[in-house]
């Protein structure tokens, strides 16, 4: 199971953060700080797994921004570390190669992608087409 | 990597002005952001969103608000929360907005809702109504948002009102609709899994429904129910089985493919499904046979995917009712994973191994060399898992050797993830546990280690760390100690000193009645007594009267150490002034670089004296100088000395002739014949074997090496040292002879197979006695080699003496250990080409029958033991400055099974014979 995903750059600020169980909002900050410096210490030719508290993590880098994702011990790492890159791939096509700042200003619409990927820590839909067909609904709605 | 181009920073003002990606973004929105980007402290960072979020609360009280306006705000609300600052205020609007808002509006604020409000909140319960209303509209939109955040969030009680709405989705004619239906009623049985217990046939038409999302979301509802009674759903196999034969057919849309690999997320949840059913149940287990073969098979694509199916797959193959045939191939597929050079499939490997080495642990034994590699490497997520399949694969013999592992690293957990440590008492905890467990049995760097991490913080940052620690130790010693670990008392007692001053409200002479109630106990060791004693000396004065109990006490302590500390500690509390001087705050800033020693060293340089050599520099230096030397060389050299205490030939030479020495006492240099010249040995009478120049070693005449390194020491390459180290451990033949130090040797050797390589002579001036060191090399194992020489010397000119020496050497006597690690080790076995196998006895008398034998090997033979893994043992040797010898050892019944392997073709014969007869004498 999916414990949450996070978008932080390198200097670790976060870009955006989806908790799929409750974590207190004060607690956040110390742990996204955590998770990114666990990330950035490790060497390009370790591997992309890394074990944090209860969770394990997965993280991949794009340029200078960190997916993470915080899983279970039962969760197959591999499928995971495809899955961001699948989501990177979703982003890649909805704003036609993706960049940190496109996250920054449409973070509702990169949560509105990410809820049908993601949902209850779950994985529900990977077809990039259906994923994005709700998203580019509304936009086509909001132009007319 | 996919293709995704950073747009830096420096791109930003562009991007503001030429409104692409943020065509929509409203000024204050835009500000945010742009204001976010430019942050550069956390102090900034607060100071920013306190006046956004008092900039937002004007405006959603405002009534002119509009709706438009709102979504905005509901954005820079969710950054405010997302920086982690409370806007606990917006919430309400964002139901709002939900609830009045436009398509557009209504979808942010459902994302809002869901974003700031989790399951039990009960503002939750005013979105209820709105719920309903979008789920009855005729905008597919609406509904679609609406059943999103009914699986998102929503308040339990109130399923029941909006259960019949959602249950109607499922037979709605679009494929998102129904998907989002399935997705809802199993977050319902998630949370109120009674609400939903007469639907189970509706789950059932949802898993045979003609779209594949469909399906696809049905299987998360299959998964929880099998999970929790398998046997009720085995009738649906067949049904799972064909799924996924249909998908690996590639019978799904193309859009399902993710890298050409049909619905891989699919597949991993049918398998695992799969496996649950297969489980413990052979005839469920074969209707699955043939999709699983299906699915090794089709998995040959190279690409993480692939793997990450593959994966699965195995675990299902290891899970279900065992098939031979299925159970090889995916035997063979973990070595696919193990042995690759992808860390990541590695990891994946391990951890597929660490699963079905529970089933069948012989699997561990075909990847032992890879398994003994990672459990060296330098990734700790790969040594980790490394250490949990080891410790599945624990059993009686083995446990030694695995628990040792596991100590080693347990230390070197908490040290390492200092940085994930969430607090200082976690972290100070963890140690507590490590340190009380771990005890003894850690090396002794490990509690250095931790000392040193607490020692070099910064004062104002780490002084909360180590007030923790303060406290956290008091409680401890407060409690039953007799059982705790030396080490563990050590470190408390050097952090009660150093640090107890920091905690204001601790009284001293508590901390003081601690430490000395420890120094009571029978079970403390004398050295931690010492460390006690010292954390005494530097608790701060004041309490003269129990010091100086404590110090009458120990002043008749059989211990002279502690007498003489006791005495120190009696003075240092009688006299403050001495004490302020002793013991300066921060006693343990250390000036490594000794610089107040400078003027000193610069006078002395002045002087001519010769600079600094650290010791390992000169020994080398000296073992290796292969210049003749001339006579006077002995005397400029007078003040080095060099033993090599591990070469036992050179004690038991020297040692026989030490008492000659001490009846010469002239020193002559004049007249002494010379055997040495510039190009080495002066052959004399029958010496068989000219020396041999060390290829590795500079040569240079000895008093030229001398100059030259005044000026400029030589650098010693790192690659050389290890052969150095070798040769540092060479055959010595010390020689003791009287004050005259002009030495005359002579030294012959039987055969051909041994060479002489160098030699330095060393004379130590105040005993009178010359030791001359020899390196002696055999280029050709031979069983046995008589060595005879004569040492000639004179005492007056024209007066010569002659001493004869003799003695054997065996082929033992030139093996030295080869420090390899398991890595080396396996790349050099496959290098080796000549090899030879025997069974050897075993000795059986201890627990570990490998292991003693092994022990007793080494201590014989000088091998190093590089491994033992369960029934195995990598054991490695060289010929002194020549050719490797690998052993590899397994236990076979009664016997142990070695397997030699060295580039050298007679070698490995050689060691065998003398493993041989070393195990025969033991």
């Amino acid at each position: 199971m999916i414990k949450f995903l996070l978008m932080v750059n390198k200097q670790g600020q976060t870009r955006l953060s989806k908790y799929y169980e409750q974590v207190e909002l004060g607690k956040r900050a110390a742990l996204e700080a955590d998770v990114v410096r666990g990330c950035l210490a490790r060497r390009k030719e370790e591997c992309s797994f890394v074990e944090y508290k209860d969770y394990k993590l997965v993280y991949r880098q794009y340029a200078a921004l960190f997916i993470v994702v915080g899983i279970t011990e039962n969760e197959n790492e591999l499928s995971i570390y495809e899955l961001v890159h699948n989501f990177v791939e979703v982003l890649d096509k909805y704003f036609s190669r993706v960049s940190e700042l496109d996250i920054m200003f449409n973070l509702d619409k990169v949560h509105i992608i990410l809820d049908e990927m993601i949902l209850n820590g779950h994985i529900v839909e990977t077809n990039k087409n259906r994923i994005l067909a709700p998203l580019l609904a509304l936009d086509k709605m909001a132009e007319s | 990597m996919s293709d995704v181009v950073e747009k830096t920073l420096t791109a930003l003002p562009g991007l503001f002005e030429s409104q692409t990606g943020a065509a929509k973004i409203t000024n204050r929105l835009r500000q945010l952001i742009k204001s976010i980007t430019e942050l550069t402290s956390k102090h900034e960072e607060e100071n920013l969103i306190k006046r956004e979020l008092s900039a937002i609360k004007e405006q959603v009280s405002s009534p002119n608000t509009t709706m438009k306006q709102m979504r905005e705000i509901m954005v820079r609300a969710m950054y405010c929360e997302m920086l982690g600052y409370d806007a606990s205020f917006t919430y309400i609007h964002a139901i709002k907005l939900a609830q009045q808002g436009g398509v557009l509006e209504k979808r942010v604020g459902y994302l809002a809702v869901s974003l700031f409000l989790n399951e039990g909140h009960e503002l939750l319960l005013l979105l209820v109504n709105t719920v309903l209303k979008d789920l009855q509209s005729t905008n597919l939109i609406e509904v679609c948002m609406a059943l999103t955040v009914v699986a998102q969030v929503f308040p339990k009680d109130m399923i029941p009102a909006v259960l019949p709405l959602v249950e109607d989705k499922l037979s709605h004619p679009k494929e998102i609709i129904r998907r989002k239906a399935v997705l809802a009623l199993y977050k319902f049985y998630l949370i109120a899994p009674n609400q939903v217990q007469h639907i189970h046939a509706k789950f059932c038409k949802a898993l045979s429904d003609k779209d594949p999302g469909v399906m696809a979301s049905s299987l998360h509802i299959y998964l929880q129910l099998i999970r929790e009674s398998p046997d009720s759903y085995k009738d649906l196999t067949g049904s799972f089985v064909t799924i996924l034969k249909q998908v690996l057919g590639g019978k799904l849309p193309v859009d399902f493919n993710y890298h050409s690999v049909p619905a891989p997320w699919l597949q991993i949840q049918l398998l695992r499904i799969l496996s649950l059913l297969g489980k413990e149940d052979q005839s469920t287990s074969e209707l699955m046979y043939e999709v699983l073969d299906e699915s090794l098979r089709r998995a040959e694509m190279n690409h993480n995917i692939t793997y990450a199916i593959l994966y699965e797959c195995v675990k299902a193959v290891y899970t279900i009712h065992p098939k031979a045939e299925l159970l090889e191939k995916a035997a063979r597929c973990i070595g696919n994973f193990v042995l690759s050079p992808k860390i990541n499939l590695k990891y994946l490997g391990l951890k597929a191994l660490t699963y079905v080495v529970q089933h069948d642990a012989k699997l561990a034994l075909q990847h032992q060399m890879t398994i003994i590699e990672c459990l060296d490497h330098s990734d700790f997520t790969i040594k980790r898992e490394t250490l949990e399949l080891l410790f599945r694969i624990t059993n009686a013999q083995n446990v030694t050797v695995i628990v040792e592992k596991m100590l080693d690293f347990l230390c070197y957990v908490p040290i390492k993830t200092l940085t994930f440590a969430p607090d200082n008492s976690w972290f100070i905890q963890t140690m507590n546990d490590v340190f009380s467990i771990g005890g003894d049995l850690l090396q002794q760097d490990d509690p250095n280690n931790f000392l040193r991490l607490l020692a070099e913080g910064k004062p104002e940052e780490d002084d909360q760390l180590r007030l923790y620690a303060v406290e956290s130790y008091l409680t401890v010693l407060k409690g039953h100690t007799s059982h705790l670990p030396q080490c563990f008392l050590q470190v408390m007692s050097w952090v009660l000193g150093e640090y107890a001053h920091l905690q204001e409200s601790v009284d001293r002479r508590e901390v003081i009645r601690l430490l000395t109630q420890l120094l009571d106990q029978r079970s403390v060791s004398s050295e931690t007594r010492v460390w006690i004693l010292s954390a005494l000396t530097k608790i701060p004065e004041g309490q003269t009267d129990l010091i100086l109990d404590l110090a009458e006490s120990l002043s008749s302590s059989q211990d002279t150490v502690l007498r003489q500390q006791a005495q120190e500690l009696r003075h240092l509390s009688q006299d403050s002034q001495l004490r302020e001087w002793v013991l300066v705050e921060n006693s343990c800033a250390v000036d490594s670089s000794l610089s107040f020693l400078d003027g000193f060293v610069s006078e002395a340089l002045a002087a001519g004296a010769a600079p600094y050599k650290p010791p390992h520099q000169r020994q080398e230096e000296l073992s290796l100088n292969l210049e003749p030397y001339s006579f006077s060389l002995p005397v400029s050299l007078s003040s080095c000395s060099i033993t090599d205490r591990q070469s036992p030939t050179l004690l038991s030479v020297s040692s026989g002739l030490s008492g000659n020495s001490a009846e010469l006492s002239t020193l002559i240099l004049e007249g002494v014949k010379r055997v040495w010249g510039k190009d080495g040995y002066l052959p004399q009478k029958e010496a068989t074997a000219p020396p041999v120049d060390e290829p590795s070693a500079a040569v240079q005449p000895a008093s030229q090496q001398e100059a030259a390194e005044r000026i400029e020491p030589r650098p010693e390459p790192s690659t050389q040292n290890q052969d150095k180290q070798q040769l540092a451990s060479s055959l010595f033949v010390g020689l003791g002879v009287g004050s005259s130090v002009s030495l005359v040797r002579k030294l012959f050797y039987d055969g051909f197979t041994a060479s002489l390589r160098g030699n330095v002579m060393d004379c130590l001036e105040a005993r009178s006695t010359s030791v001359c060191h020899y390196a002696l090399l055999m280029d050709d194992p031979h069983t046995n080699v008589s060595l005879t020489g004569t040492v000639s010397y004179q005492t007056q000119p024209g007066h010569t003496n002659t001493l004869p020496f003799s003695g054997t050497l065996s082929t033992a006597d030139f093996i030295r250990p080869l420090v390899v690690t398991t890595e080396e080790y396996g790349k050099l076995w496959l290098s080796l080409s000549h090899d030879v196998k025997q069974n050897l006895k075993l000795l059986t008398d201890a627990g570990d029958p490998l292991r003693t034998t092994l022990n007793a090997l080494k201590d014989a033979l000088q091998l190093h033991v590089v491994d033992i893994i369960g029934s195995e043992g990598i054991v490695a040797c060289r010929l002194l400055s020549g050719a490797p010898c690998l052993l590899h050892c397994r236990v076979n019944g009664a016997a142990l099974a070695m397997w030699l392997r060295s580039p050298h073709p007679a070698l490995p014969d050689f060691i065998l014979y003398h493993c041989q007869r070393a195990l025969a004498h033991h």
